[in-house]
């Protein structure tokens, strides 16, 4: 599966279903359209590839546990957006880059390196005694307090493998 | 071994790490071309198997996040797009 497989008019589709999301949710594509198309391109083909939407910019491995970090949005998404103005592969970007206020620089890799990631500690959640727990988007940081999280994040869309247990 | 070969200046050894869905990736590639050099390039993400993996820890000696592109001009390594030090490394 290769970028040049995918058909035109699905790079489109799901160009502007991903606008519309991004915008619903108060982030934004960058406006770059030929550079943004092809990143939506590659986004197509790593779902067919692997079965999910890994970050075109990133090897992607095929176990999706191992790249639950990278799949888009990525879990660092809104620090690259906050510090760089850009998330890392530049799919995303700030209002003062839509805007052209600011222009787009490329940004370094965030991701801890293979070895960091392989001993990774997710923090334990805070103990209040609350009568329902408090899941938190490690995407977006979007908080809900119940059992479950919600199939898709509200916020960023991401899926609820992506929440963590924050408050219990 | 998928790798792909560019004509132009021979600058020495320039090796090319790159992702085929990545855009850095792309414009680092089109920046070599603009600039004539001789280079060869790997798109990581269509290897498999043990190429994949000789090829990862290939990559990751010269760059332990093993991110993409990763660029090796004469043994130094530059990782992402940084157009002004891929022009310094290449003598432009």
């Amino acid at each position: 599966m290769k970028p040049e497989d995918i058909p035109d008019e699905e790079v489109d589709r799901r160009y502007r279903q991903l606008d519309e999301e991004a915008e619903t949710g108060g982030y934004h594509l960058n406006p770059d359209t030929a550079f943004t198309r092809s990143l939506v391109r590659g986004l197509i083909v790593n779902e067919r590839r692997y079965g999910y939407m890994g970050c075109p910019c990133r090897l992607n491995t095929g176990n999706k546990e191992k790249d639950l970090d990278i799949i888009c949005p990525c879990d660092y998404r809104d620090p690259d957006l906050a510090d760089f103005d850009a998330c890392y592969c530049a799919l995303y970007v700030t209002e003062p880059i839509l805007t052209g206020q600011k222009e787009l620089r490329p940004l370094p890799e965030r991701r801890p390196p293979p070895e960091e990631r392989a001993h990774l500690q997710r923090p334990a959640p805070a103990r209040l005694s609350l009568p329902l727990p408090v899941l938190r988007c490690r995407v977006c940081g979007y908080l809900c307090a119940r059992t479950e999280p919600p199939e898709i994040c509200p916020i960023c869309r991401a899926t609820k493998e992506r929440f963590e247990r924050f408050i219990e | 071994m998928t790798v792909e070969h560019v004509d132009g200046d021979d600058r020495g050894d320039v090796l090319l790490y790159a992702l085929s869905t990545c855009q850095w990736c792309r414009k680092t590639k089109e920046l070599l071309i603009e600039l004539g050099v001789a280079f060869d390039y790997i798109y990581v993400d269509l290897l498999e198997g043990s190429e994949l993996e000789t090829v990862f820890e290939e990559v990751k000696t010269y760059n332990p996040r093993v991110s993409f592109p990763t660029l090796v001009i004469n043994g130094r390594s530059i990782a992402g797009f940084q157009e002004e030090a891929i022009r310094e490394a290449l003598g432009n």
